[in-house]
């Protein structure tokens, strides 16, 4: 009974979506203002149907509910609860479930937090968006549905890849989720203004926090994900550049260079048409990744092949979505005339540096990941596109990025002076040249990169305390410094951290790159081996058993010249539904870098096959990650941010001129 | 954004969607991976060699009039290593000759990987930035490579030579050319 009521819920909301898309738009046409307050209405029964329908999914997997085919497909009566819940997501159906919930949850705080948009705008943005939810719940309903009853019911589940129970890998898709979906914001209020011809300041204001939180979103759930590998996957990498890789970075790179683009809408009214531009082809990649990866047109189309009319219908909501907005684009684009003007050193050339950097990034990554798709259409030739031609592309990129970052925050609007900045960031110049001196003279990183990567790392490093510093001038009035900088704009600590947060990664790669230390042995127990320094005695190898699986657990105590670090338990599991071996690493964190062990299989007269790493740094990857998330959430937390949406009241007056410091 | 760039876009993503249709009427098998570069002759490159004053190493090397292998490997590669007893045997008791490219990867290091273990290679060639790995298109190392007497690619194997990849795999191809 319960499925049926969550079938008949997402039934519901298809219909009130589709109202929702088209009343609107009527109302606007008739200048009915009370028929257009129904749009908030929409957004809210929207949220409450999907919420009645995912809770009836959820419901069914945590009471391993059978006899619908989407469990039995996916759950297992032994998983423990958190897997039975996570399981909901963890597969084609049920993440469309919570696209729709997340989506719907989007609009309805639209709804709620935009009470101060104008009632126009606010219509049409909730238009857009249930015309989004209106493409998603037709896709469920029609090829996706996830309440299918299985008759008879199977007595036990099929269960969720091994892989997927875990942790982090819980929390990883909703997150992304959250940042896929968030962008959906920016896309509606893109198209609206598209619709109404007209972009201001104050759209970039009112746009700008909601991006902002979907951009947290991304950055902590692609950080997870990057986590997950490192420590799941068992041997010590933690980006692939694979497809499924490649589908969340590329609306982050989309994202990053919307978030950057609309400061200068709000402050200087110019990059208007390309910031509508960017906030359409954000959330197309987020479309792009979710369904293209999911179906496996990439990895493998065969899944296509397998149910043609699935694909089919992606494509052609893909089409009108992307095709559609864009087509909007191209024909209203003219009429958003560019206006502030600005010269060549200035706060605004640097963002659109950034912005050409950024946009560029992600055009490579998309023909990295299609190419082969591409030229296998063109001529039939397969070929793989594989890291060196990404990371290439990456380090040739991200260069002049991170030395024109270093510059940015110092410019002032419309001309700012290259020669000051120069001078307030001396000190992190000298630095990052000796730096790069030192490491390439005396050979201690080997390439050129290396010492280039450590350079570029500190330089940026530096260069955000410098501009700190320069803010709350500690030179010249040392006494009230702390005050001062505690005076600094949210926003601009947020920005700060953040741009810390990115020469914290930069760094972090470099170094763990070019110095992991790792061994490849087999030991037996009271074994030592020493890798970048540290001792890793095998103690003892126990069997195990968990709540569905049986593992091999080893200990190792780790030390370092012979003081005791950690002591290690990595794991070997077999999992019996599906079977399945996975590895849990063990891995103990140190300030200089990770200890890193994993266990592999048993090689004969008591020996095991074990893989041992020394990671230099490699926390910092997360560090710096979870940096740029908490920047994002203090600017986020600006009060300027938040008042973004009520200033709307004066939204036929340019009236903003907002402070100068931050950004 | 104005005049015919605001077209751009919307025409870029039409042609994709073109493509992506026809790939999906069409009846294709994407698990059957073939390389590009079977059948074709190995890309040109020039590397240095590890052995100091040594002569840089081409593409001209790999035409000995027998065939021979190629294979890209590292001192920080775990997999590597666990293929390098392979590679012995199929240097000493095949008497196959093969050229080493060691890729991403310092001089020194690769040295002392290969005075550890023993050389299994005819000549060491350094990919130090890793570019002669993007003309060989590989995905990652260790990549073997067999090149027959008139210096073409004839297979690729990818990853390590381990368990009976070298049986069933390498060996059969080798005597085809052979």
């Amino acid at each position: 009974m319960i499925p049926e009521i969550g079938h008949f819920a997402l039934i519901v909301a298809l219909i009130v979506s589709l109202m929702g898309a088209v009343i609107p738009h009527m109302a606007i046409a008739r200048g009915d203002t009370r028929l257009m307050a129904l749009a908030g209405q929409f957004a809210y029964s929207q949220f409450l149907l999907a919420s009645v329908a995912f809770g009836a999914l959820t419901y069914a997997y945590v009471i391993s509910d059978f006899s619908v085919l989407n469990v039995a497909a996916n759950s297992h009566t032994a998983k423990p609860l958190l897997y039975k819940v996570s399981g909901v997501w963890g597969n084609h159906e049920g993440s469309l479930m919570l696209w729709v919930l997340i989506l719907s949850l989007f609009s309805a705080c639209i709804a709620l937090g935009g009470k101060n948009l104008p009632l126009r705008f606010r219509s049409r943005v909730l238009a857009v968006q249930s015309a989004l939810l209106v493409g998603f719940l037709l896709f469920v309903l029609l090829t996706s549905n996830p309440f299918m009853r299985l008759d008879p019911a199977p007595f036990e589940g099929n269960g969720l890849n091994p892989l997927l129970q875990d942790p982090g890998l819980a929390f990883h898709p909703p997150m992304l989720y959250i940042g896929y979906v968030g962008l959906s914001v920016a896309f509606s209020f893109a198209v609206a203004a598209l619709m109404e011809g007209e972009v201001t300041p104050l759209w970039a204001r009112w746009v700008r926090p909601w991006t902002l939180a979907a951009w947290v979103f991304l950055t902590a759930g692609i950080a997870l994900g990057s986590w997950w590998a490192y420590y799941e996957l068992g041997w010590g990498g933690w980006w692939f550049w694979d497809p499924v890789e490649n589908a969340s970075f590329m609306p982050w790179l989309a994202a990053t260079a919307l978030l950057h683009s609309s400061i200068v809408v709000e402050k200087r009214d110019a990059l208007k048409s390309w910031t509508i531009l960017l906030a359409i082809v954000a959330f197309s990649f987020s479309l792009l990744g979710t369904f293209i990866v999911r179906s496996g047109v990439l990895t493998s189309v065969h899944a296509f092949a397998v149910d043609p009319e699935r694909g089919i219908f992606i494509l052609a909501f893909l089409a009108v979505i992307i095709g559609g907005s864009l087509s909007l684009f191209a024909w209203r684009a003219p009429k958003l005339a560019p206006s502030g003007i600005f010269s060549l050193a200035s706060r605004e050339s640097a963002l659109v540096l950034n912005n050409i950097l950024l946009a560029t990034f992600a055009g490579v990554v998309l023909v990295g990941t299609l190419y082969p798709l591409l030229l296998e259409a063109v001529n039939g030739t397969q070929i793989t596109v594989g890291p060196p031609f990404f990371e290439f592309a990456a380090s040739v990129l991200m260069s002049p990025l991170i030395v024109a970052l270093g510059f940015g925050p110092l410019l002032a609007w419309k001309r700012g002076n290259i020669s000051r900045a120069s001078q307030i960031l001396l000190p992190a110049v000298i630095i990052a040249l000796v730096v790069f001196w030192v490491t390439i003279w005396q050979d201690a990183a080997g390439t050129f990169m290396t010492g280039f990567g450590i350079a570029l790392g500190l330089w940026l490093i530096i260069s955000v305390g410098m501009e700190i510093n320069k803010k709350a001038n500690f030179w010249k009035h040392p006494a009230g410094f702390i005050g001062r900088a505690k005076k600094l704009p949210r926003a601009t600590w947020g920005m700060s951290l953040a741009h810390a947060g990115l020469g914290i990664i930069l760094l972090a790669i470099t170094v763990s790159e070019a110095w992991t230390s790792e061994a490849l042995r087999l030991m037996k127990v009271g074994d030592s081996e020493n890798v970048g320094g540290y001792d890793f005695t095998l103690e003892q190898v126990t069997p195990v058993a968990g709540p569905n699986y049986t593992a091999v657990r080893a200990r190792f105590l780790v030390e370092h010249n012979g003081r005791f670090i950690a002591k290690l338990a990595p794991e070997d599991r077999v999992y019996s539904d599906p079977p399945m071996n996975t590895t849990e690493a063990g891995i103990y964190p140190t300030f200089l870098g990770d200890v890193y062990a994993v266990i592999g299989e048993y090689a004969g007269s008591d020996a095991w096959s074990v893989r041992l790493y020394f990671k230099p740094l490699i926390s910092g990857l997360w560090l710096g990650a979870g940096l740029m998330a908490i920047g994002g959430l203090i600017s986020l937390s600006d009060r300027r941010q938040r008042i973004g949406a009520p200033a709307g009241k004066k939204r036929s007056k340019r009236v903003l001129k907002p402070k100068k410091a931050g950004a | 954004m104005n005049g015919a760039m605001r077209f751009i876009p919307l025409v870029v993503v039409l042609v994709l969607f073109a493509v992506f249709f026809t790939m999906m009427s069409g009846d294709r098998n994407p698990k059957e991976i073939k390389s590009v570069l079977i059948d074709r002759p190995a890309p040109a490159f020039s590397l240095p060699s590890l052995e100091d004053g040594a002569a840089a190493i081409t593409e001209a090397d790999l035409k000995t009039g027998k065939p021979l292998l190629v294979n890209f490997f590292a001192s920080w590669c775990a997999p590597c290593r666990a293929e390098h007893e392979n590679l012995m045997l199929l240097a000493e008791d095949f008497g196959l000759n093969i050229v080493g490219i060691a890729y991403k990867d310092t001089p020194e290091k690769s040295r002392a990987f290969l005075d550890e273990l023993g050389s299994p290679f005819s000549v060491v060639a350094q990919d130090i930035d890793g570019r002669a790995g993007i003309e060989w298109g590989i995905t990652g190392v260790p990549e073997t490579f067999l090149i027959s007497a008139d210096g073409m690619i004839r297979y690729r194997h990818w990853g390590p030579i381990v368990g009976d990849s070298l049986q069933k795999r390498l060996l059969p191809k080798l005597e085809e050319i052979q």
